[in-house]
C-alpha cells in the first residue's frame, strides 16, 4: 500500500518564439548590455522605463525616442512581504518597492536586499546589483535586486507626483 | 514557473527576436481512484471503474457519470482492444511516447465500455484503418503513469 502511486508529475512547457517589436527591442537590448534603455512620450514627454507595450498610459500615443535612465534611483513606495509562500527563494521579511530610476518619470517594481526591512523607507536612494556578466539575458531578472546606495534620502517633491 | 532565453537575433530595423520558454513544474496527488489505476498500470494490469449500470469506465471515472455517486467497485480489463477512431501524428512533440510518427487512437480495451485514447505504433497511415485489433506495449521501466503503456501496436490480423 505505502508504494502505491499517490502522486505525478505533469510538467507543462510551452516554447514561444517571442517577437518584442520595435518599440520595446531597444529596452530588451540595453538590459545585456546592463543599461536601462526607456522610451519618452512625444506627446507628454513622460519617460517610460520600461517602455510598456510601447505606448502611453495617459496619451495613448506610440512611444517614441529611446531614453537611457540612470541606474540609481529612488524608493517611492514599498511593501515588506511577511508571509510565506510556495516557491518563495528569498528569506523574509522581505522589501519589494516601487522604484524610480533618475530621468525616468514611471516606478518600476524591484527588490531591496542589504539592509533590514525596518530600514527601508519612502524616499530612500537605492542602486542596482546586477548578475554577473556571462549570465545577462535580455531580461530585468540581469539585476538581482536594488540596495541603499547610502546618499541622503530624495525630497519628498521629488516622487510625490508618483503616489 | 521558470523562463529564459539564450539565444536572439536583432533584425536590420532593431527589433529583438528570441525564445522564450514557459515551463510549470506541476507535481499533483492523484486521489484514490486513480492511485489504483495508476499502480495497476506499473504491473501490467489495467483497471476501471464499474457504473451503476454496468458500464466499466477506462480509465476510472471517480463518479457515476449516471447517478453522481462515487463510484468504488473495480473490473479489470483487457490490454488488447479495438481502435474506434485515430488521427494521423506526422510530426510527434517532446514528450511523446513514440519520437516517429505514429496515430492517436481511441481504443475500446475488450471489456470496457469507454474508450482510452493513446498512441499505436501503425508505421504509416496507409497501415491503420477503424476496426484494427491493437494491444499495449509496455514501457521497459514502468513508473506508475499512462506512459507506463508506451503505446498500442497492431494484431496481425492472422493473430486476431
Amino acid at each position: 500500500m505505502s508504494d502505491d502511486v499517490l502522486r505525478i508529475r505533469t510538467p507543462i512547457g510551452i516554447k514561444y518564439q517571442y517577437s518584442a517589436g520595435p518599440r520595446v527591442s531597444s529596452h530588451l537590448i540595453g538590459l545585456m548590455e546592463g543599461r536601462f534603455v526607456g522610451k519618452r512620450c512625444p506627446s507628454c514627454h513622460l519617460v517610460y522605463m520600461p517602455p510598456r507595450n510601447g505606448t502611453c498610459a495617459k496619451c495613448g500615443c506610440l512611444l517614441g525616442e529611446d531614453v537611457e535612465v540612470g541606474q540609481r534611483g529612488t524608493i517611492t513606495t514599498f511593501c515588506v512581504v511577511n508571509v510565506p509562500f510556495l516557491g518563495q527563494t528569498i528569506k523574509i521579511p522581505y522589501v519589494a518597492a516601487t522604484i524610480l530610476l533618475d530621468g525616468a518619470d514611471m516606478g518600476m517594481q524591484h527588490l531591496i536586499q542589504e539592509v533590514e526591512a525596518t530600514e527601508v523607507r519612502m524616499g530612500m536612494r537605492v542602486e542596482p546589483v546586477w548578475r554577473p556578466r556571462e549570465e545577462w539575458q535580455p531580461s530585468m531578472e540581469n539585476v538581482l535586486y536594488f540596495r541603499p546606495t547610502g546618499e541622503p534620502d530624495a525630497p519628498y517633491e521629488s516622487y510625490a507626483g508618483q503616489l | 514557473m521558470s523562463g529564459g532565453t539564450t539565444e536572439y537575433t536583432i533584425a536590420d530595423d532593431g527589433s529583438f527576436t528570441a525564445p522564450l520558454e514557459l515551463f510549470y513544474p506541476y507535481k499533483r496527488t492523484v486521489g484514490p481512484l486513480l492511485s489504483r489505476f495508476l499502480t495497476g498500470l506499473r504491473e501490467h494490469r489495467i483497471e476501471g471503474t464499474l457504473g451503476s449500470d454496468g458500464r466499466v469506465h477506462v480509465p476510472p471515472a471517480e463518479f457515476d457519470p449516471m447517478t453522481g455517486e462515487p463510484l468504488s467497485e473495480w473490473a479489470e480489463v483487457s490490454s488488447t482492444g479495438t481502435i474506434v477512431t485515430w488521427s494521423w501524428q506526422p510530426s510527434p512533440v517532446e514528450g511523446n511516447t513514440l519520437q516517429h510518427p505514429f496515430a492517436w487512437a481511441l481504443i475500446a480495451l475488450d471489456g470496457a465500455n469507454t474508450n482510452l485514447l493513446h498512441a499505436v505504433d501503425a508505421g504509416s497511415a496507409d497501415a491503420i484503418r477503424t476496426g484494427m485489433r491493437v494491444q499495449a506495449r509496455w514501457a521497459t521501466e514502468p513508473v506508475g503513469s499512462i506512459t507506463d503503456i508506451e503505446c498500442f501496436e497492431l494484431v496481425p490480423e492472422s493473430a486476431a
